[in-house]
């Protein structure tokens, strides 16, 4: 048929008209775009490039902080095979290819970019391809949920409420993790996070468990309260919850029965350096100086001012938290070493500090905080106005305490969450009913306390009432009706600085037989007598200061924990860590 | 019969045997043979690779394939990345039909992870659409292209106008359009567009208007039919002797096609017969590739229809930086434009595939089957029979 040919002669040409102005499909992957802002620089999007066309590089204006790295993704358009992983895994979902495709540029150099810093033409473009939905994701953006004892089973008794993953939770939450260790820079004890959660991956638990005891030889103890400052910045936080790094922590340390502690972590023979050093507290920071002193062969002789080790661990921490035994197989292990340690013995009282200097070749002393402090309202000099610290000792001693009907605590801290769940246990115990009611100066927002804390003290039955300020405690005929409050309005002023704005009309009465403050801790430093005392160089806010290893201006004392850092656990680790580094150098001269 | 040329008939005793094989004694010093190369240079898909041609006159008496020219190891780049990471690569391995690699790919990994069977439904019809119109925007540029390699390039401007927009429904489903990285292990990486659908059947009308224009180009074209008739013919008999598939084994007769030998996705609920011709030679061949034009059209249409509205695109799957697949070995074929393709996967419990193997149809069509079909062809028709193959040495040097 020869017309065939001649049949589209006089038809439209379909050729496109203005080939340099086609606007691409609305999902096009073209050139990248990020938004600095949102990004934390995890690298995910550079683990996943099967080109290796992506590098984190620093970028100006952009600073290291915890949470983000400081870093950003610069792409190499001679490797990029515009793939999209990268966005389809970023954790943030801050990286997108724009819908733009033309790019002339003389300059090879210019085709290796950062996206969203370097300036580029398309940015505007708010087309293009970002991860696809719905349900479509390249790991588990949910945490495997966290057996714990329902509020009934656990309100009027101490046994631990967390019970812990097993082997297939375990796995399937390590499984989340993208190794992009934003955790690790953040963690003060700096631990191995992506590491040992690799080792869970695979079910190396002794690999796990050496990678815990490099940073911290309290993984029991962590792996249930520490302050997770790790979770708090996870990436996976973005767009889901945070790995539960605590979780598996603690699930290395427990499947690792403590006799075969000294056979994994290769223990079993110290070599002794022949140096002695004096470590004041058994807390977490005096236990951490002592474990890492002892690898590095030193002999260790502990005093603890009470009759058992741990601290404020032991002595702070409600049993339902973090039970004894657990503390034991911490600390036992670490005593296991050939560390020393001298119960009941208070320094400034049974011994003094020159003396351990004369004895030992250097002391590191970790007190913490013992001290309770009062909100110092009318009312408070009463006898059944109580410091929640000095509660929590007495209930781990197993002394027996006030318990009445009608409780109010002070605070919103999560020691003041303790104190309230550990009263509200006794209570159920005592009358088989709560009547517990914590109160804070922050609103529900901006309560210190964890937030699981303030929801299981509500499962618990416990009121927690935040947003007042304590005005005064009503006493009649000497004996405590309850607690005047005021809303507060806000806590800081312009400055910063701590100036509570209250609003005077709007008044709350909480009824109560016995109040609880609960509002901080201060330090007992009374034991540093007169000759010491005279060369310490003191900091800001009445703190000792320390160098950078925690050595004070007396060369041979050493001081880290709550009282130079925190309050918290893994700061005392941390410290306690550095401070052994510290100690060795300063005794060897280095 | 007078040679109208020569004005004589040639002793033909005299000339060379013209049925030379492989390994027979072929004398260039005599200077009755003569030898050429085709290639490798890039004349269109029977570029990439060369074949050493022995020719008397125009006539060949031996052909030779050599492949190496564009060989970059996508096996075992493959073998090298993360499960995940493997689509990207894989699409290299056959730019003509780009889908069918990521969807063997995708498939093998879920075979062996057990991943499967939790496929979405969503995801398989999806899957299915991007694998047809793979098959229709190869065959626009197949089907005339086969009029082009006898100089017949109308048809193909028309072919590649039509791939071009079927190229920008590709461009609005995937993100690309040529590379489109759409299928991944767990489902794929996009619902359809809003308006898809019409815009899609507005093409397929263009099509319909095309395949019409296209039989009257070339088929009724007595250039076209005096070149592909009784060219290259393959009997019934050389199937199972070379391992032919797909229209190429349909053009003499041998009904195989993986989507209704072996049905994968939701095949089974689509209303198809392959089309078949008896004569096996390039014009059946190609007459058979017009009618699949036609069937294509008719199953995206199918497709368009039967497919939900809604759904889950992916099934949630391990963390894709750790996703290890137990120790495992399979082979998922699927039917391409050009006949059964299919990969080899074996892996070893690791996070990275321990062997990937493409088996492709162009590794016997164009390598032991070319060499002899060539024999006893003009030189002018040596790009027709190695196109009407189906030639794509890329999946042959993966």
């Amino acid at each position: 048929m020869p017309f065939t040919a001649w049949s589209k002669v006089v038809k439209e040409p379909v050729t496109i008209k203005d080939p340099l102005n086609r606007e691409a499909a609305p999902r096009y992957r073209g050139f990248h775009d990020n938004d600095v802002d949102e990004c934390i620089g995890c690298g995910t999007c550079e683990a996943i490039c099967e080109n290796e066309a992506i590098d984190l590089v620093p970028v100006d204006g952009i600073e290291t902080k915890d949470g983000d790295s400081g870093l950003r993704p610069k792409i190499d358009y001679g490797r990029c095979c515009w793939c999209a992983l990268c966005v389809d895994i970023c954790t943030t979902n801050s990286l997108r290819l724009t819908n733009e495709y033309k790019w002339i540029d003389t300059d090879p150099d210019n085709f290796r970019f950062v996206p969203g810093v370097d300036k580029k033409d398309w940015y505007d473009k708010k087309d293009g391809w970002r991860k696809p939905e719905p349900n479509y994701e390249f790991y588990g953006l949910k945490r495997v949920e966290m057996g714990e004892l329902h509020p009934e089973e656990r309100d009027d008794s101490f046994i631990e409420m967390i019970q812990g993953y097993s082997k297939e939770q375990a796995e399937a939450e390590a499984d989340r993790c993208v190794e992009c260790g934003i955790c690790t820079a953040t963690c003060p004890a700096h631990m191995g996070i992506p590491e040992y959660i690799k080792a869970i991956r695979n079910d190396d638990l002794e690999e796990g468990l050496r990678i815990l005891y490099d940073t911290n030889p309290l993984p029991e103890i962590c792996g249930r309260i520490c302050t997770h400052k790790c979770e708090t910045v996870c990436t996976m936080g973005h767009k889901g919850d945070p790995i539960s790094i605590r979780w598996l922590k603690r699930y290395i340390a427990d499947q690792n029965p403590s006799e075969k502690y000294k056979k994994i972590l290769e223990t079993d023979k110290l070599t002794k350096n022949g140096k002695k050093v004096a470590i004041i507290g058994s807390g977490p920071a005096g236990l951490s100086a002592a474990y890492y002193l002892s690898l590095l062969g030193y002999d260790i002789e502990i005093f603890e001012k009470l009759a058992e080790a741990g601290g404020m661990m032991r002595f702070g921490i409600p049993e339902y938290r973090l039970p004894y035994d657990q503390i034991d197989k911490d600390v036992n292990y670490i005593l296991s070493l050939g560390v020393k340690i001298h119960y009941n013995t208070t320094i400034g009282k049974d011994i003094t500090l020159e003396k351990l200097n004369e004895d030992f070749d250097a002391v590191f002393a970790g007190t913490g905080l013992h001290l309770g402090r009062s909100t110092r309202i009318e009312g408070t000099e009463h006898k059944h106005v109580y410091q929640s610290i000095e509660l929590l000792r007495k209930i781990t001693e197993g002394e027996e305490i006030h318990v009445p009907e009608k409780i109010v605590v002070i605070g919103g801290g999560n020691v003041a969450m303790d104190i309230t769940r550990s009263l509200a246990r006794l209570q159920k115990i005592k009358y088989g009913k709560v009547q517990v009611t914590a109160t804070s100066l922050e609103t529900e927002e901006k309560m210190p306390a964890d937030r699981e804390e303030v929801v299981e003290a509500r499962e618990e039955g416990c009121v927690v009432n935040p947003g007042w300020s304590p005005q005064r405690i009503e006493i009649v005929d000497g004996k405590i009706k309850g607690l005047h409050v005021v809303q507060c309005l806000s806590l800081f002023d312009e400055t910063g600085n701590f100036n509570p704005q209250c609003n005077m009309k709007n008044e709350n009465f909480f009824e109560a037989d016995m109040v609880v403050e609960s509002i901080g801790q201060g330090m007992d430093l009374s034991y540093i007598s007169e000759p010491t005392k005279e060369h310490l160089e003191m900091g800001p806010r009445g703190r000792i200061k320390v160098n950078d290893y925690f050595q004070t201006s007396v060369g041979w004392l050493f001081m880290g924990g709550d009282t130079i850092q925190g309050p918290d656990v893994i700061h005392g680790i941390a410290n306690g860590h550095k401070a052994a580094v510290g100690i060795d150098n300063f005794l060897t001269k280095k | 019969m007078i040679n109208k040329f020569l004005g004589f008939e040639p002793d033909k005793e005299k000339l060379p045997s013209l049925t030379a094989k492989i390994g027979d004694d072929i004398d260039l010093s005599s200077h009755k043979y003569q030898k050429i190369w085709l290639g490798p240079n890039h004349p269109g898909v029977t570029g990439n690779m060369s074949v050493e041609l022995w020719v008397q006159g125009n006539t060949v008496v031996k052909a030779k394939t050599h492949v190496g020219y564009l060989h970059r190891g996508f096996e075992k780049l493959i073998e090298r990345r993360l499960f995940v990471q493997g689509f990207p690569t894989s699409i290299r391995m056959c730019v003509a039909e780009p889908d069918t690699n990521e969807y063997l790919i995708a498939t093998c990994t879920e075979q062996l992870s057990g991943y499967d069977k939790a496929v979405p439904e969503m995801a398989k019809w999806l899957r299915m659409l991007s694998l047809e119109m793979a098959r229709l925007q190869g065959l626009l540029r197949g089907v005339p292209g086969q009029g082009g390699t006898f100089a017949l390039g109308l048809g193909v401007q028309w072919g590649v106008y039509l791939r071009d927009l079927i190229l920008d429904r590709f461009e609005e489903l995937t993100g690309a359009r040529v590379y489109h990285m759409y299928i991944i292990p767990g489902g794929v990486r996009g619902l359809l567009p809003d308006g898809f659908k019409e815009r899609m059947e507005d093409n397929l009308r263009d099509i319909d208007d095309f395949i019409i224009r296209i039989r009257r180009l070339m088929f009724h074209n007595s250039v076209f039919k005096k070149r592909a008739k009784g060219l290259a013919i393959v009997t019934p008999e050389m199937v199972d002797k070379y391992g032919i598939v797909g229209t190429t084994a349909r053009g003499c007769g041998v009904k195989r096609d993986v989507r209704k030998d072996d049905p994968y996705l939701h095949y089974e609920q689509l209303d198809f017969d392959p089309p078949t011709d008896t004569d096996g030679d390039v014009y059946a061949r190609t007459w058979v590739r017009w009618q699949e034009l036609i069937q294509t059209v008719d199953l995206i249409r199918q497709i368009m229809a039967k497919m939900p509205d809604k759904g889950d695109i992916k099934t949630p799957m391990p963390n894709v930086l750790h996703w290890k697949i137990p120790k495992g070995e399979t082979y998922v074929r699927l039917e391409s434009g050009r006949g059964e393709y299919g990969m080899y996967y074996v892996t070893d419990g690791s996070d990275k595939p321990r062997r990937v193997n493409l088996r492709g149809p162009s590794y016997t069509h164009a390598i032991a089957l070319l060499e002899d079909l060539l024999v006893g062809a003009d030189v002018a028709d040596v790009h027709g029979i190695m196109v009407s193959l189906q030639t794509c040495p890329p999946e042959i040097e993966r």
